[in-house]
């Protein structure tokens, strides 16, 4: 049994006066946040509390950066965590004047900032003074304007340019000493797993570098989500971030903030459906991770992909039943979920113990033919290594940290819905290789399997007269302004988290969505650098991305 | 037969298989080939008919489809190729990966300003003659996306499109009831008129010089394609 809070080594607590001493006259405020104590520094601090935070008080997991416009002031919030306890939470505000929005930028301390301030320079308009590589992210270079800031003008036309990449490293001639070559593959590639655009240089067939260029998928989620209400209008987003039939898990995500937020407690029954519900995704999104993974490895469209593929589709028929969608399923609502269990149960929990049935076999035959074949273990050991240090380096969560070695799964961590009541185990591998990565998702899969099957036993003996799935919520949600909160569940790819700042009306003001696939690409180079070409597809296939997260 | 000597010499089989093939085929021509078709014809197996028919015929039968994923229509998409629905039974399954062998786009997601030109030059890759089967809510018009800052309102403001499958995303049964409408409309020599205007590639130099131009003309140069997104007019 290891649900339960045990870990390696027991976390120390970091009291607030701690931090507060810590941080000393540098915190020129105190900004509470819902789930963390927030303190105020000066923008030209950033480096130095960070890093004294992480060297000296153990947050070691930067998971998300915030950044908004106020009319008065640009703010970033940097929220901390700790890998071995992520219900310690620490949140770092840095307000820059309107007129000057320049802060610290706190790359040199965690790599994963890197991406991080990009991306809010990009949507927001701070810059960051210091940062390595000061480029839009999201957007195309000649866009103009920042579309979250305050006064940006939607209706102005905007230019795309279909710019020509030279090699950024050696001009095209051959000269004798390197010859490297520069290589775009994607952002229309089989083997990119959507519209992603990887900028390598090859010297030979070894990379030397390579870029990940994202944004080709960048619909505007965070936007959308700001122009929502809180009650319905928002929860048909989260289906759209993780679509690979993650559904449920991301609507998790915003459930979880909303519902903190605005203090609602959920049913224990629709707790169970929603965890039950919650599994079931994940199982159907580690079968098409494998399969494209294969499909990647093997390059092979017609075996291990079309049995990944088989089994994807029992388990979305399962769903199908459940919530009436294939896969934009929309079955959260606050407080619980959309109806109960399908008519007549019995036929539906037979349906899914019948799947859980067959389940082991469908394992075993995956061992067979992947984990257990040979060329498969050749191809996968010791290629893209992600040492666990890199690895929180750079924000990894979910089966990429697994893979790593890292122990951090917050169903367990930081526990919510039904899972803290239920016998599993958090699956992890020690290898930090390709191998390790796709090994974690399979033993994933099974661990899902035993969730489910406690949840189809707790579900069959509810007192019938207590099937209550939604608790009461209000036609119309307005928090109190200036409530800021951030919230994480574990996706199936990692930490998804969500940030809301309510200013009393009944959308919120900002909407900050933290996707695990974001900075689990930004590992990619630590991945691949120094390894051969195929190699980096199959490390960009391990990671599982999908980019309507990671471009959101 | 196992010797370690090289054979010199090759046997005619004693057997010769045109013996059975005889013997099981009888007399006259061969059962299996007995269709109803077959009996029409009679003793002169020819057909007359005119070249253009019999080619948009064999189009409409054997089409290559472009394998390009953008966003979660694709994942149905995937599914429409894939087991249980299996669109190679219509004679339009296996996916292309370069747009070179392929001739039918299904487009599945939603492009954005900076995913719009890349769409367009896999698509100026693809030979004639081709045909796009747009997928879903965005592709016809943005779907949940619209009103987002980056998203453009459909995949027709950039290229033709042929046949729309609406749904968020359409299930896989749907799309095959597109792709099978689009063989037929081949199959009878239709096809769509081009009215893609708005968006059109252009070369920087090209473009009427307003206040956008002007900035950034220092840092494009003439030669450079470009897509202008005019978010105002656009429906
Ligand atoms: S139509 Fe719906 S399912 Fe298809 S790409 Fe758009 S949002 Fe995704």
């Amino acid at each position: 049994m290891s649900t339960g809070l045990e870990r390696s080594q027991p976390p120390v607590e970091v009291s607030e006066d701690e931090l507060e001493a810590l941080l000393g006259d540098r915190a020129l405020a105190r900004d509470d946040h819902l789930n963390a104590p927030g303190f105020v520094v000066r923008p030209d601090d950033v480096q130095s509390v960070l890093s004294d935070l992480k060297e000296r008080a153990g947050f070691d997991h930067l998971s998300n950066l915030t950044a908004q416009q106020y009319e008065d002031r640009y703010e970033s919030i940097y929220h901390l965590k700790k890998y071995a306890d992520p219900t310690q939470e620490v949140s770092i505000v840095v307000p820059t004047p309107i007129d000057d929005p320049v802060s610290e930028s706190a790359a040199p301390v965690f790599s994963t900032a890197d991406w991080h301030e990009r991306e809010a320079f990009d949507l927001v308009g701070i810059d960051y003074e210091g940062h390595p590589d000061p480029r839009r992210i999201l957007l195309p270079e000649t866009w103009q304007g920042h579309p979250l800031s305050l006064d940006y003008d939607q209706e102005k036309p905007q230019l795309v340019t279909l710019t020509d990449h030279a090699n950024p490293i050696q001009p095209d001639h051959h000269d004798a000493e390197s010859d490297t070559m520069f290589l775009n593959i994607g952002p229309h590639h089989p083997a990119t797993h959507g519209v992603l655009h990887l900028e390598t240089v090859l010297d030979g067939e070894t990379v030397v570098d390579v870029d990940p260029d994202v944004g080709y998928l960048h619909r505007c989620e965070e936007q959308m989500c700001q122009n929502g209400t809180y009650r319905h209008q928002i929860m048909p987003y989260p289906d759209r971030w993780d679509y690979v039939s993650a559904g449920l898990l991301n609507e998790w995500a915003y459930a979880r903030v909303a519902e903190d937020l605005a203090d609602i407690e959920v049913p224990d029954y629709a707790q169970v459906i929603r965890t039950m519900g919650a599994e079931l995704c994940r199982i159907a999104s580690h079968m098409l991770a494998l399969a494209t993974f294969a499909l990647d490895v093997y390059g092979d469209f017609t075996a291990i992909f079309q049995y990944g593929m088989r089994d994807r589709e029992v388990v979305q028929d399962i769903l199908e039943d459940l919530t009436g969608q294939r896969l934009m399923f929309n079955y959260f609502r606050l407080g619980g979920v959309a109806w109960d269990l399908p008519e007549p149960r019995e036929e539906f929990i037979a349906k899914t113990r019948d799947f859980l049935d067959e389940l082991p076999a469908k394992v075993d035959e995956y061992n067979d033919l992947l984990t257990g074949n040979e060329i498969f273990q050749v191809r996968c050991h010791d290629t893209g290594v992600l040492e666990p240090e890199a690895a929180k380096d750079y924000g990894c969560t979910g089966p990429v940290a697994r893979g790593s070695g890292i122990d951090y799964d917050l169903r367990r961590d930081d526990p919510y819905g039904y899972y803290d009541e239920l016998e599993w185990d958090v699956v992890t591998e020690p290898g930090c290789d390709n191998y390790s990565r796709v090994l974690v998702r399979m033993r994933e899969v099974e661990e899902s399997a035993k969730i489910i099957e406690q949840c189809l036993d707790l579900l069959e003996d509810w007192p019938e007269d207590e099937r209550e799935i939604q608790a009461n919520v209000p036609r119309t949600l307005k928090p109190d302004a200036d409530t800021e909160v951030y919230r994480a569940v574990e996706g199936a790819k990692g930490e998804l988290g969500i940030y809301i700042r309510a200013d009393g009306t009944d959308k919120p003001a900002r909407f900050k969505i933290r996707s695990p696939c974001f900075h689990n690409l930004s590992a990619l180079p630590e991945m691949a650098n120094g390894e051969y070409v195929p190699d980096l597809i199959a490390s960009l296939g391990s990671l599982d991305i999908v980019l309507g997260e990671v471009d959101r | 037969m196992s010797s370690n000597n090289p054979r010199q010499q090759i046997h005619g089989s004693t057997a010769p298989s045109t013996d059975t093939r005889d013997s099981r085929i009888g007399e006259g021509p061969d059962d299996r080939f007995n269709s109803k078709l077959r009996e029409a014809f009679g003793s002169t197996p020819f057909i007359l008919t005119k070249f253009d028919k019999f080619m948009n015929w064999v189009r409409g039968n054997s089409m290559f489809m472009l394998q390009f994923g953008i966003a979660c229509c694709s994942i149905e998409m995937m599914h429409t190729y894939a087991i249980k629905h299996d669109l190679d039974r219509f004679g339009a399954g296996v996916p292309r990966a370069s747009p070179r062998q392929a001739d039918v786009m299904i487009v599945p997601g939603t492009i954005v300003s900076k995913f719009g030109p890349r769409m367009k030059r896999v698509y100026d890759q693809m030979p004639e003659p081709k045909f796009v089967v747009g997928m879903g809510s965005c592709t016809i018009s943005g779907g949940p996306f619209q009103e987002g800052y980056n998203v453009v309102k459909g995949a027709e403001e950039i290229i033709p499109i042929d046949i729309h499958v609406p749904g968020c995303p359409p299930r896989p049964e749907a799309l095959i009831y597109g792709v099978a409408k689009l063989q037929e409309r081949i199959r009878n020599g239709e096809s769509t008129p081009v009215v893609v205007k708005p968006y059109e590639l252009e070369q920087f130099g090209d473009l009427p010089k307003d206040e956008l131009v002007q900035k950034l003309a220092d840092d494009i140069d003439e030669d450079d394609l470009v897509m202008r997104y005019n978010w105002a007019d656009s429906p």
